[in-house]
């Protein structure tokens, strides 16, 4: 069984700050981490792995800085790497980011294309669905779990209400949730061994793609307005009764010293 | 030297960062408040490659550096010094004399199990008696036919009842001093080896500390370890590497409590500001913090020539002194800043100050390190 995980390298917006007077995120010193979505679709592709001996290739579009997220992979038990990196991929929206992963991926043999439901720099989740439509295959988004017999796939989707669980062939394209599963860590043996193996970089000749469509030139979106929205600290859920909820938040406040 | 972090490291410090903070924080302050060994985070450090970072491939470690592996105890030590010494003792004090002065066969026996972490390793040099005066030991191995017969007793041996194998010094012929001493691996549940009083300490409480109690225990001719007579040595040598360990267990401590005390400081409100605008807390904490950085520059700097084969002793004393120095003198002013508050248990700080005292003591106390450093100087 063959696995291609896209994954995409991203600021860590847990700690990136914004600039008080003109609004914009200050991205110097921010921190490039594998965005979170994905290493949950790479730890479903790994378990994978572990069960049925699948190859797992990870792939990625980005300047060549992408390496350290392809070494990353590699450290957590990724077969194959490949960066899609090229001046001509520059300025690509999530048509033209889909239509050039989707000719890459044209090239490689795959029975299942596992992808993060969506970037924490962009948070569309429009470039898994659209590489599925590019490659005419089914898709389910929003998976928390899956197996796998043959080509049968029995998979876990979350909806707002609940959860579905649905079969679809492979090949398929899945768009997988952070909260799947817990990420392994990195094995230090992995990190070892993951600075002697080769991370792949194409360019745009080599994937089978019409070249007009690539980059800005294939990307119609136009952005009118960027805002931030205020920022916020990631809150913590409670589940318990009124009475012990007022001590809690007593206790939080005198913790912060507010009371 | 260039003690800039390689790509490799720069991975390698992400991984063992994330661990320490999703694995090992969140038991910091159970494993110290009921004294439990936290024998759960060795299975998943086990699982990663933790327990056999300097260790060559070839004998199932990972083969990775000195560097990496003080990286590690810096970084499990930042938030749980218990973890820290586990790992260090079994790393230096357990693996690395195999390593170093072993058989090829004592290595192939006993390093493919200690660096997977399938079995835990600790050392026992010290006794009721020979505590910085090493040389007196009163332990005694003889041989009877193939198998050497030890007996006496052994104290404050880190990781004992946890660990499988002992690196063991006995004293074989009193008439010759320190030239009389010999290093031996002892198995644990050999017949006449057994593991006595659990001591109950100021801190470091999740790491098992106890007696080793030897009475005609008898192992094998081939458990020698290095030439006979030249225990001391080893022991020596094996100290040397262990303080590099310690020195990067007291910076992590230290680097620990300067993290939760800057946290504390920018909340905690006093005269209607945070203590941190006030610029006692400022300068003070400037100079811990010019502290904390030179000694982890001193730490790296042993860990190189380690790994360089250059003589490192008089740079792994430097570090453990200044480190564990640091660690004491840190968290005590950390504690300082944190007032009323700080002295509960509530707050991480008192435990790391508990923690940090040990670092002055063990494997050579601060005074040990000065006279390491001051022989070198008047030589």
């Amino acid at each position: 069984m063959k696995i291609i995980v896209c994954i995409k390298q991203v600021p860590n917006t847990n700690v990136i700050k914004i600039n008080p007077e003109t609004g914009t995120l200050i991205r110097d010193g921010v921190p490039s981490i594998m965005n979170p979505d994905d290493k949950g679709g790479l730890e479903m592709a790994l378990r994978l792995k572990d069960q049925l001996g699948a190859h797992v290739t990870v792939i990625t579009m980005g300047p060549p800085q992408a390496d350290a997220i392809c070494r990353e992979a590699y450290a957590m038990g990724a077969d194959r790497a490949i960066i899609l990196s090229d001046r001509r991929f520059a300025g690509a929206d999530t048509l033209a980011t889909s239509y050039a992963l989707a000719g890459a991926l044209k090239t490689l043999d795959y029975d299942l294309i596992i992808c993060g439901r969506q970037a924490i720099d962009g948070d569309t989740a429009q470039v898994p669905v659209s590489l599925a439509q590019h490659l005419d295959l089914p898709q389910v988004t929003y998976v928390t779990d899956l197996s796998v017999n043959g080509k049968l796939c029995t998979v876990t989707k979350e909806t707002e209400e609940g959860h579905q669980i649905l079969e679809v062939e492979a090949p398929c394209v899945l768009t997988v949730l952070a909260t799947a599963n817990q990420p392994r860590y990195m094995s230090v043996k992995g990190i070892m061994e993951a600075f002697d193996r080769e991370v792949e970089v194409w360019n745009a000749d080599q994937i089978d793609v019409d070249q007009s469509r690539l980059g800005l030139s294939g990307s119609p979106t136009r952005v009118k307005k960027s805002f931030t929205k205020p920022q916020k600290t990631p809150g913590q859920l409670y589940e318990v009764d009124a009475e012990e909820a007022v001590e809690l938040i007593v206790s939080k406040l005198k913790e912060k010293f507010i009371i | 030297m260039d003690f800039s972090l390689n790509k490799r490291e720069e991975l390698f410090l992400q991984m063992i960062r994330e661990f320490a903070e999703n694995e090992v924080k969140p038991l910091a302050a159970e494993v110290d408040e009921q004294e439990r060994f936290p024998m759960e985070t060795v299975e998943k450090m086990a699982k990663i490659g933790i327990m056999g970072i300097p260790i060559p491939v070839e004998y199932g470690g990972q083969g990775g550096t000195n560097q990496m592996y003080i990286m590690a105890v810096e970084e499990l030590s930042r938030v749980c010094a218990t973890t820290g010494v586990i790992v260090s003792a079994h790393t230096s004090l357990c693996m690395n004399p195999i390593l170093e002065f072993g058989t090829e066969e004592q290595k192939q026996k006993y390093l493919p199990k200690l660096a997977s972490g399938e079995w835990i390793g600790a050392f026992g040099l010290t006794e009721p008696n020979a505590g910085t005066d090493a040389a007196m030991q009163q332990t005694t191995a003889v041989l009877d036919g193939e198998e050497w017969v030890l007996n006496g007793s052994k104290i404050f041996i880190t990781n004992a009842g946890y660990a499988h194998v002992y690196v063991i010094m006995a004293m074989t012929d009193k008439s010759k001093g320190t030239k009389g001493i010999s290093a031996f691996i002892v198995e644990k549940d050999t017949p006449g080896f057994s593991i006595g009083k659990k001591e109950k300490k100021l801190g470091i409480r999740g790491s098992a500390t106890c007696e080793l109690i030897f009475e005609n225990c008898r192992i094998p001719k081939a458990n020698l370890l290095g030439e006979l007579g030249k225990g001391f040595k080893i022991a020596m040598m094996t100290l040397d590497g262990g303080r590099i360990g310690i020195a990067s267990q007291a910076l992590g401590i230290a680097q620990g409590a300067m993290d939760v005390t800057v946290k504390y400081t920018k909340e905690r409100k006093q005269f209607g500001k945070a203590i941190a605008a006030f610029q006692n807390t400022q300068f003070q904490m400037a100079n811990l913090e010019t502290r904390v950085q030179a000694a982890r520059l001193l730490v790296r700097q042993a860990a190189y020539k380690k790994d360089m084969h250059l003589p490192y002793s008089v740079d792994a004393a430097m570090a453990k002194l200044f480190a564990a120095e640091t660690a004491m003198e840190v968290t005590t002013k950390c504690l300082q800043f944190h007032g009323g508050y700080g002295y509960t248990r509530e707050y991480e700080i008192e435990r790391m100050m508990r923690d940090a005292k040990i670092t002055e003591i063990y494997e050579g106390t601060s005074e040990v390190q000065r006279m390491v450093i001051a022989g070198k100087l008047f030589k």
